[in-house]
């Protein structure tokens, strides 16, 4: 694949969304990761309540793909159980290794979405990174509870 | 005599090929630049005739090898005007001469005397004096960059002090481009009998240089820049100050007599130059040399001049505005490194659509990180030149960033 075709309209108008891109006036936990090797930078904010996620928000100091995968999980959390999280980016990971999607009706299938990034395993990081830092954020706000 | 790039072109048979179905456009020269057949050549024939170990062998092709390493360093003694090739030191490249000098000449140092660097450093002329400040107790001050990317030289009487003891920048700023000023570097060192180093990483791609006229203590550089291959820099130095130094690294090869108690040290360059030094990449080094010196016509540089003339201009008509050049915006006083950033696009993004137009680029920190927060940016998208780019490879740069800015926007 031409590394023109991994930024499909998906990808681009989940960038240009912005879901989620303004941060929690007062989440229960922050968290920001680096990618050292492009220097993305991830802070995420979330709040749960009752094993769920209620809000997220985000801000994005990187890559189209990384402000992509930021949206999609700010769109997608809400409502989602917090253990499933792990599981997402499970999906998202075995997508871009081994080029497996998920099936349709399984909680974070929407992953799929960036399939063409398979390719380019120098970017798999970016689009990883809001899925750790989401399952971070999760962590710390429950272990608080 | 005119400059015929697409004959220079065809000594290097790697810009034939195409990527992604595309020709080639690379214009990553200041991260390793491409290298040319009599280079290739060279090191070959030395590989496949003379291949053995240096020093010390008593066998037909020891002689030749040490021989053609020992030749290789007067070629690069004569390409930087060295007053004696005994000053030149191999090194595996800028990073490694510059921890040489840190370590070095770092050991003669006492807590609270200064080194002088810049905001316009790359990693690697920072972070070793970082160590040294934690070993050693100096004190690391900084020249700050001006909003067109060059050095703040007006500074110079504010920062260098009584306590300098070197003053450690770049030749030409690997980010922006900006060619220093070295005579005024030089003579705020002599007026507190301060030490000069070069990094003269981005700056000897573009033909000779004259160390003895710079007036400088220490220089380096590195082979895979120009047109050498990997694995080989250089270290330049006085020879009275080489005389001086301690040696940095022990092993085989930089030692007259070893016993259990004690060693006594080769002379410089060798007492430099610890274990099996790159041989075959000096041949490369040497050979590069001899070829840099016979490209770097007045009509080559004006041909370069011209492309990045073209390119500065045409990135100032894409996009309303949308690009900012990181560095000078003229041609005066700076090298075809040019970098730039895309309001609302990141630079990873712009290289990768750049890739699927065989237009090679870099983006990102450019391991200049506190320059990329003096500009407040992330990163930037870099192209950089050399003699043997072409028109073709700056219409391909301006078409895929206008295809990439519609896509991306
Ligand atoms: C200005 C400058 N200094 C030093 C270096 C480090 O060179 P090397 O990695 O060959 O040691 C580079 C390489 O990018 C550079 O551009």
């Amino acid at each position: 694949m031409n590394s023109n075709d991994m930024y499909q309209d998906e990808i681009v108008a989940l960038a240009k969304s912005k879901t989620g891109a303004e941060r929690l006036e007062n989440p229960d936990a922050t968290v920001t990761l680096d990618n050292p090797l492009c220097g993305d930078r991830v802070t995420l904010d979330v709040t749960v309540s009752g094993g769920k996620i209620t809000a997220v928000g985000h801000r994005v100091r990187g890559c189209m793909l990384c402000e992509a995968a930021s949206a999609l999980v700010a769109r997608d959390a809400i409502g989602t159980d917090t253990s499933a999280v792990s599981g997402g980016r499970d999906k998202l990971e075995a997508l871009l290794k081994s080029g497996t999607l998920p099936s349709e009706d399984d909680a974070w299938s929407t992953v799929s979405a960036f399939g063409p990034v398979a390719e380019f395993k120098s970017r798999h990081e970016c689009v990883l990174l809001p899925f750790e830092a989401l399952g971070k954020a999760i962590e710390e706000a429950e272990s608080k509870i | 005599m005119s400059f015929d790039v697409e004959a220079l072109r065809r000594q290097f048979p790697i810009l034939d090929r195409t990527v992604h179905g595309k020709p080639l456009h690379y214009l990553d020269n200041s991260a390793t630049s491409q290298i040319p057949n009599t280079v290739l050549d060279a090191v070959e024939r030395h590989e496949i005739a003379h291949r053995a170990n240096v020093l010390r062998g008593i066998h037909y092709l020891a002689e030749a090898a040490t021989e053609a390493y020992e030749n290789a360093r007067k070629d690069v003694a004569l390409f930087i005007n060295a007053a004696d090739s005994s000053e030149v030191v191999f090194t595996s490249g800028t990073t490694s001469a510059i921890n040489l000098v840190a370590h070095s000449f770092g050991q003669g140092l006492k807590p609270g005397d200064e080194i002088v660097i810049s905001m316009l450093e790359h990693h690697s002329n920072i972070v070793p004096w970082q160590l040294l400040r934690q070993r050693s107790g100096i004190v690391l001050k900084v020249i700050p960059a001006t909003d067109d990317g060059r050095m703040d030289l007006d500074k110079l009487p504010d920062i260098v002090t009584e306590k300098c003891r070197m003053i450690a920048v770049t030749h030409v700023s690997n980010v922006t481009g900006a060619d220093t000023d070295i005579h005024r570097i030089v003579e705020a060192a002599r007026a507190v009998d301060a030490k000069v180093l070069i990094d003269g990483a981005q700056r000897v791609p573009h033909g000779p240089v004259d160390v003895q006229n710079l007036g400088v203590d220490f220089y380096t550089f590195s082979g895979h820049k120009m047109y050498a291959p990997n694995g080989i820099g250089v270290l330049w130095a006085r020879r009275e100050l080489l005389d001086d130094l301690p040696p940095f690294m022990g092993g085989g090869e930089m030692i007259r007599t070893v016993t259990m108690e004690d060693t006594i040290f080769a002379e410089p360059p060798h007492k430099f130059e610890a274990g099996t030094p790159p041989i075959a990449q000096a041949v490369g080094l040497a050979a590069a040399t001899r070829w840099l010196s016979e490209t770097d016509t007045p009509e080559a540089i004006l041909h370069v001049a011209k492309l990045a003339e073209r390119t500065l201009s045409g990135l100032a008509e894409i996009a309303d505005g949308r690009i900012r050049i990181i560095g000078p915006q003229g041609t005066q006083s700076r090298l075809p490194v040019i970098s730039f950033t895309v309001d609302g696009i990141h630079p990873h993004d712009v290289c990768q659509i750049l890739d699927s137009y065989g237009v090679a680029l870099r983006g990102g920190h450019h391991c200049a990180q506190p320059l990329m927060d003096f500009f407040d940016v992330t990163g930037t998208t870099r192209a950089s030149l050399t003699f043997y780019n072409n028109q073709a490879d700056v219409d391909a740069l301006l078409e895929g960033l206008a295809a990439a800015i519609k896509k991306l926007t």
